[in-house]
C-alpha cells in the first residue's frame, strides 16, 4: 500500500509537467514518461508527419501481441496506432504488424524484405530480443542480426526504433536478458538508431509497484494496461523524435 | 625441475573465497550489491581469478601425488575430483529444475507468454534433461561448474607434460588457444549456441596457473617484481578502468577515440579475449607486489572468513549457486528494495562462511579420527580441495 502513496505522491509532482499535453495518458503511463526519451532524430517519419500520411510497420515476437479475440486490439502496436492518430489530428497513420511468436532477430530479419516492400513504411518499430536470450543465440550472431535488419529498413527509407524485452522478473534467474539488452543498446548507439528501452519502464513500473509484475493472475487485466501505456509512451517517442525542435530534451545533444 | 614449494600458499584460498563471494553476488539477478564486484571497474571478473587458481591448486596437490604414486593413481585421483563436481552440478540441476517448476506451475500471467516459453523444455524432459546431463543444456549462470569438470577430465595428460616439460605444455596450451581463435572452436551447446565459457579459451588460464605452482612463478619472479612491469600493470587497471567507467556514464564515451573503441570492443568474455587475460595478469602482478606470501596478515581473524572460504572451494560455489536462487525467490516473493538486497548479500555469504567453517571443523574431526567409526573419507586431497 505505501509504494501507492510513493507513487501518487510522484505524480503530484510530475502532474505540471504534463497539463499541456493534448492527449492525458493514465497516470500509470505518465509515471515512466522520463525514460521514453529519444536521443536520435526520426527524419523519414517527420516526412511522413509533413506528407500527412504516417505508415509504421511493427515487426517483433510474443511480447507484441496478447492472447485472446480481442488480443489484437489491446495489444500496444495498436494502441500505438490509436495514441499516434489522436495525437496527430490530420495525419493519416496506419501500423501494419508482423508479429509471430518465438523469432530470433536473424529469423525476423529474413521476412523484412518482404514486409518492408509490402508496406513501404517511414518507420520500423523492430521489437526483439526476447527469443535470441531464451535460445542462447550467439550474441555477435544477434548483434550481427540487428545490424543486418537496420541496415535493410535504412537502405528500404525507413527509419528503426529497436523495441527491447519485456522486464519480466519471475523469470529474472531463467532468462539471460542483460547481455541482449546491453547489445541492443550498443547497436543502437553504433548505428545512431533511437532505442525504445521498455525494458527499463517496466522495471521502474515494477519498482514503483504502479504494476504488479510478479502477480500470478491469469487475468488481462494488468497485461492490457501494460500494452496500452507502451503504446502511448511510444507515441510520445516517436512523435518527440521526428519533431526535436518542437520538444527539445537536452541541450548539449 | 625447479622446487614445489611445500607449505600452501594461503593467498591462493583468500583470493578463490574472495572470489566465490564477487561470484555469489553477481549471480543473483539485478542485486544492488554486485556494484562492489570487479567485473565493474575493468575489463576482467572473478571468473579467471577461480579458473586460474583452480588451475595452481590442481597442480599443486596432484603433482605431488604424480610424483609421489605415479601417473595412474594421480589421474584417478583428478578424475575421481571431476566426477564429485559432475555430482555437484546435477544437484543444483534438480534444484533449479525444482524452482523453474514452481514458477511454471504457479505463475500463468498472460503479458509473459512468451517468456514462459523458456519453461517449453519440462514438457519433453527426455530431451533436455539428457542434454543438461551431457552437459550441453545448461541454465543461465551454471556454466563454471561444466567448464571446471572439462578441464579436469583433461587434466592428467597435461599434468604429466607439464610434470616432464613445462614450456612445452605451456606453449601447447597457448596453441589451443591461438587455434581456437582462428578455427573459432567451441563445444555445442542445447537448445542452440555454444558454451558460454569456451574451454578451448579458458584452458589456457588453468594451465597457466598449474604452470605458476610447478615452479614457473618462480622463474617469473625477477619479471614480476620489476618496476617496469608494475608500472605497465597500473597504467593498464587504469586504462581498463577509464574504459568501464564510460559503460556506466555514456556521456564520457566520446573521450574514447573511435580507433581505440574500434579495437577493443567487443570484449569478449566467451573465448576469454586478450584483454581480459592481460587485465587478470595486472591485477595479479599488483597483488604479488602488496600482498607477501609470508605476510602475517594472512593467518589473522580478518582474513579467516574469505580463506575457509577459498579451501572448501566446491561446497562454498555450489552453495553460492543455490543462495543465489534463493536470493532471486526472496527479491520476488518478498520484497525487492535495497535494504532487501543488501541483507541478502551479506546474509548469503555469512551463511558461505559459516558453512565452510562447519566443513572444516569436520574434516578435521574426521582426521583425528575421533568418531566411533574409521573415518570413510581418507585425507586423499592433502593440502585441501583442489
Amino acid at each position: 500500500m505505501k509504494r501507492r502513496f510513493v507513487v501518487l505522491a510522484l505524480l503530484v509532482l510530475a502532474g505540471p509537467a504534463w497539463a499541456e499535453n493534448p492527449a492525458e495518458h493514465p497516470a500509470e503511463c505518465r509515471v515512466a514518461a522520463h525514460l521514453a526519451v529519444s536521443s536520435f532524430p526520426l527524419p523519414q517519419v517527420a516526412r511522413a508527419f509533413a506528407a500527412k500520411k504516417l505508415d509504421i510497420l511493427v515487426v517483433g515476437a510474443g511480447s507484441s501481441q496478447l492472447p485472446g479475440s480481442s488480443g489484437a486490439k489491446n495489444a500496444y502496436p495498436a494502441r500505438l496506432q490509436q495514441a499516434l492518430a489522436d495525437n496527430l489530428r490530420g495525419i493519416e497513420v496506419k501500423v501494419t504488424t508482423d508479429v509471430k511468436s518465438k523469432r530470433t532477430a536473424a529469423e525476423m530479419v529474413k521476412a523484412l524484405p518482404a514486409d518492408l516492400t509490402a508496406t513501404k513504411p517511414a518507420l520500423l518499430v523492430w521489437q526483439t530480443g526476447t527469443t535470441d536470450a531464451m535460445l542462447a543465440v550467439d550474441p555477435d550472431q544477434f548483434s550481427q542480426a540487428l545490424d543486418r535488419g537496420i541496415n535493410a529498413a535504412h537502405s528500404a527509407g525507413a527509419d528503426v526504433v529497436l523495441l527491447n524485452a519485456q522486464y519480466s522478473p519471475r523469470t529474472e534467474s531463467m532468462i539471460a536478458l542483460g547481455t541482449y539488452a546491453e547489445d541492443m543498446r550498443w547497436v543502437a548507439l553504433q548505428q545512431e538508431v533511437p532505442l525504445f528501452d521498455r525494458f527499463g519502464i517496466m522495471r521502474l513500473w515494477s519498482d514503483l509497484g504502479t504494476f504488479d509484475l510478479y502477480s500470478a493472475t491469469k487475468k488481462l487485466d494488468i497485461a492490457e494496461q501494460v500494452h496500452d501505456c507502451i503504446g502511448r509512451l511510444l507515441a510520445d517517442f516517436v512523435i518527440a523524435a521526428a519533431k526535436p525542435e518542437e520538444q527539445p530534451m537536452n541541450g548539449s545533444r | 625441475m625447479a622446487p614445489v614449494p611445500t607449505e600452501r600458499d594461503l593467498r591462493l584460498d583468500l583470493f578463490r573465497g574472495l572470489a566465490l563471494w564477487l561470484i555469489f553476488l553477481d549471480h543473483i539477478p539485478s542485486n544492488a550489491v554486485s556494484w562492489i564486484t570487479i567485473r565493474n571497474y575493468g575489463f576482467s571478473d572473478a571468473t579467471e581469478i577461480f579458473v586460474f587458481i583452480s588451475g595452481y591448486t590442481a597442480a599443486f596437490v596432484y603433482g605431488r601425488a604424480m610424483r609421489q604414486h605415479g601417473f595412474i593413481v594421480a589421474s584417478a585421483r583428478v578424475l575421481k575430483r571431476a566426477w564429485q563436481i559432475y555430482v555437484a552440478h546435477v544437484f543444483l540441476l534438480a534444484i533449479y529444475l525444482a524452482e523453474i517448476a514452481y514458477v511454471a506451475n504457479s505463475f500463468d500471467n498472460p503479458l509473459y507468454t512468451e517468456e514462459m516459453g523458456v519453461l517449453d523444455f519440462l514438457k519433453n524432459p527426455d530431451v533436455t534433461i539428457f542434454q543438461a546431463l551431457l552437459l550441453k543444456f545448461k541454465p543461465v549462470n551454471m556454466d563454471v561448474l561444466p567448464l571446471y569438470i572439462l578441464l579436469l577430465a583433461w587434466f592428467p595428460p597435461m599434468l604429466w607434460l607439464l610434470l616432464r616439460a613445462p614450456s612445452i605444455a605451456l606453449v601447447s596450451s597457448a596453441s589451443l588457444y591461438v587455434l581456437m581463435w582462428f578455427f573459432e572452436w567451441n563445444l555445442p551447446a542445447y537448445p542452440s549456441g555454444t558454451w558460454v565459457f569456451n574451454p578451448f579459451a579458458w584452458q589456457l588460464l588453468f594451465v597457466f596457473g598449474a604452470w605458476c605452482a610447478l615452479g614457473g612463478s618462480q622463474n617469473l619472479a625477477r619479471w614480476i617484481h620489476s618496476r617496469t612491469i608494475i608500472g605497465l600493470a597500473i597504467a593498464y587497471l587504469a586504462f581498463a578502468f577509464a574504459i568501464a567507467m564510460t559503460w556506466y556514464f555514456p556521456h564520457l564515451a566520446v573521450f574514447v577515440p573511435k580507433f581505440v573503441g574500434d579495437a577493443i570492443y567487443p570484449i569478449d568474455k566467451t573465448n576469454l579475449d586478450v584483454l581480459r587475460i592481460m587485465h587478470f595478469l595486472a591485477l595479479a602482478i599488483i597483488t604479488v607486489a602488496l600482498v607477501p606470501r609470508d605476510w602475517p596478515a594472512l593467518k589473522s581473524r580478518i582474513f579467516w572468513p574469505a580463506i575457509v572460504c577459498g579451501q572448501h572451494s566446491l561446497e562454498t560455489f555450489c552453495l553460492g549457486v543455490f543462495l543465489s536462487f534463493a536470493g532471486h525467490f526472496v527479491f520476488t516473493e518478498v520484497s525487492n528494495r535495497l535494504l532487501t538486497h543488501v541483507i541478502v548479500s551479506i546474509a548469503g555469504i555469512t551463511i558461505m562462511v559459516g558453512v565452510a567453517a562447519l566443513i572444516s571443523w569436520y574434516r578435521q574431526a574426521e582426521r583425528k579420527g575421533g568418531g566411533p567409526r574409521p573415518p570413510a573419507a581418507r585425507p586423499g586431497f592433502a593440502g585441501g580441495d583442489a
